[in-house]
């Protein structure tokens, strides 16, 4: 059984996010970038699903620029097999990068598509369910556990208040929430190794999909600053500030 | 044109995070607000949606596989009735998150994820990169599919009377089943919706503790109980309790931080809340830079100190 583990280069989650004076976004120069975390523990639960002897085949894809090819040579230094970047420069919102994975999906026919629940850059949340809905594939979003069966899986799922068990039919799109798993470190003879493994590259045109973006980005500013209040003394203090400044409490 | 609202619900009562979005869908200025309930014997959770102010109509789905709300029966029905909509609404909660892709994605229209603010009715705010900056997008699709961050719009209020029609259910497309659901149980207020948040972090140092010092605490206040990501990954309590970019984003009136150091991802979960209260022994702690009022000091002292306090 294929997967295919979808990948976005983001700014490092550890980097300091700017943005830019004149409004027109964060400022990305120079800065350090890497995999979107949850498609780090996407990566991370397919090579498992191989070492466990259910997955024959960890396939990478990442859609957009050039430098993308080293967010892909990290999957393999994870342990996926080969890569496909769809390379563009062109702006890449959810929808687009849904309909370029789904003509990926038609190529290489992988029975589980698992890739991160949202990108830390855009915050979309909606690539894998717009993938599953173009695919007319069932979705498992928000995973915290993956087991996968003959012709089905069963995902416990993160959702608002606890837990929740569901059984899907494959093939199916499987987003992931943190809890999954803990990513490998990934060590140097397995960087090395990576650099060996295949990496192909594509066009959006040749795979049929126009990505024109839907949403135009009018601005962007920093959120409103939240001034540091008082120390207060004791919890005597605090009480009274509450109670006749802040007037919260009874 | 009127505006779609997928209410999220329990089959007997409304999410208040339908209410919120209800309130959104008015900002929108549209002709008339819609709300779908789409469940299974869900009349008392549509006869509740007919109640809310500003509502025009009602639909109702009622069908044994829309039982487990799942997305794909729901993205199906959504789709063949959003002809006549120009926006389809709902909460940015696990289920509208699950959910409204799907819909968007089948009316070939980008989805507008979490928007914080409506400046018209094709243009909004949403945070992006964890909150750490706004975006102002502008929608070009004919059909706007858009989830709502609860804590920024108020909740809709009651005395309407909308009518309400049942819609025919869709197809059962079988591709998804619910085996079981392990909801915390709890008498304290929905974390998302609470007035007042009393949250623990990693100072509290096991899990026994954070029960033994907050409860007292979030039972004097009638606080729901939150926690630090940091708190969650050492196992103090489980992952629903997570305050923060990867958890959940609260706005209370009052939310205090006990034992938290204040990570980034930690304060873009709360730092819209009114009133923010910190305590923690470690005075450079970044939490102290977002709190209204803070406390340096020993929690285990301070803590049961405040809940006796409030009398």
């Amino acid at each position: 059984m294929k997967i295919l583990v979808p990948v976005k280069r983001v700014l490092d989650f550890n980097v300091k996010v700017r943005v830019k004076t004149d409004g027109s976004g964060v400022d990305l120069a120079n800065a350090k970038m890497s995999m979107n975390p949850f498609d780090e523990i996407a990566v991370e639960e397919a090579v498992k699903l191989k070492e466990a002897g259910i997955a024959t085949d960890v396939i990478a894809v990442s859609c957009g620029v050039a430098a993308c090819q080293e967010t892909l040579r990290t999957a393999m230094a994870i342990g996926a097999d080969r890569s496909i970047l769809v390379e563009t420069d062109a702006e890449l919102q959810p929808l687009a990068v849904a309909k370029l994975l789904k003509a990926l999906v038609e190529k290489e026919q992988p029975t589980l598509v698992v890739m991160g629940k949202q990108a830390i850059d855009d915050d979309a949340n909606q690539t894998g369910q717009m993938l599953a809905q173009l695919l007319g594939w069932p979705q498992a979003t928000f995973a915290s556990k993956v087991e996968v069966g003959d012709g089905k899986a069963t995902v416990t799922r993160e959702v608002d208040g606890g837990l929740e068990t569901i059984e899907i039919k494959l093939p199916a799109v499987v987003t992931t929430d943190l809890r999954l798993n803990q990513p490998r470190y990934v060590t140097l003879p397995n960087i090395m190794k990576a650099k060996k493994k295949p990496l192909e590259t594509i066009a959006p045109a040749a795979l049929g999909v126009d990505c024109a973006p839907r949403l135009t980005l009018l601005k962007v500013v920093e959120p409103p600053k939240r001034a540091a209040g008082i120390r207060v003394a004791d919890v005597a203090q605090l009480i009274d500030k509450l109670r006749n400044e802040a007037r919260v409490l009874p | 044109m009127p505006i779609l609202v997928v209410a999220e619900h329990d089959d007997v009562s409304l999410k208040s995070a339908t209410l919120n979005t209800v309130t959104a869908a008015a900002a929108l200025r549209a002709d008339e607000v819609h709300v779908l309930v789409a469940g299974s014997s869900c009349a008392a959770a549509a006869a509740a949606a007919a109640t809310l102010a500003g509502v025009a109509k009602v639909k109702v789905a009622d069908a044994a596989h829309y039982a487990d709300h799942g997305a794909e029966n729901l993205a199906a029905l959504i789709v063949a009735h959003a002809a006549g909509y120009s926006h389809i609404l709902a909460p940015a909660t696990s289920f509208g998150k699950n959910l409204m892709p799907r819909v968007a994605a089948a009316l070939d229209s980008a989805q507008i994820s979490e928007i914080v603010a409506v400046e018209s009715a094709d243009t909004f705010v949403r945070p992006i990169y964890a909150g750490n900056a706004l975006a102002t997008v502008k929608a070009s699709d004919a059909v706007k599919v858009i989830t709502v961050r609860t804590t920024a719009f108020d909740a809709a209020g009651g005395g309407g009377n909308a009518s309400v029609e049942s819609l025919p259910p869709g197809p059962d497309l079988q591709l998804s089943r619910l085996v079981g659901r392990e909801l915390t149980q709890s008498e304290r207020p929905e974390l998302s919706a609470a007035k007042v948040v009393v949250s623990g972090g990693r100072g509290l140092g096991n899990g026994e503790n954070y029960s033994k010092v907050l409860e007292p605490l979030a039972g004097k206040l009638g606080a729901a109980l939150g926690a630090s990501r940091a708190a969650v990954d050492a196992g103090f309590v489980p992952n629903d309790y997570q305050v923060g970019q990867t958890g959940k984003i609260v706005a209370p009136q009052l939310y205090v931080a006990i034992g938290i150091s204040g990570a980034i991802q930690h304060l873009a979960g709360m730092k819209d809340s009114k009133v923010i209260v910190a305590i923690n022994k470690d005075p450079e702690a970044p939490i102290f830079q977002v709190a209204d009022y803070g406390l340096v000091g020993d929690l285990f002292q301070l803590v049961p100190e405040l809940t006796a306090g409030l009398g």
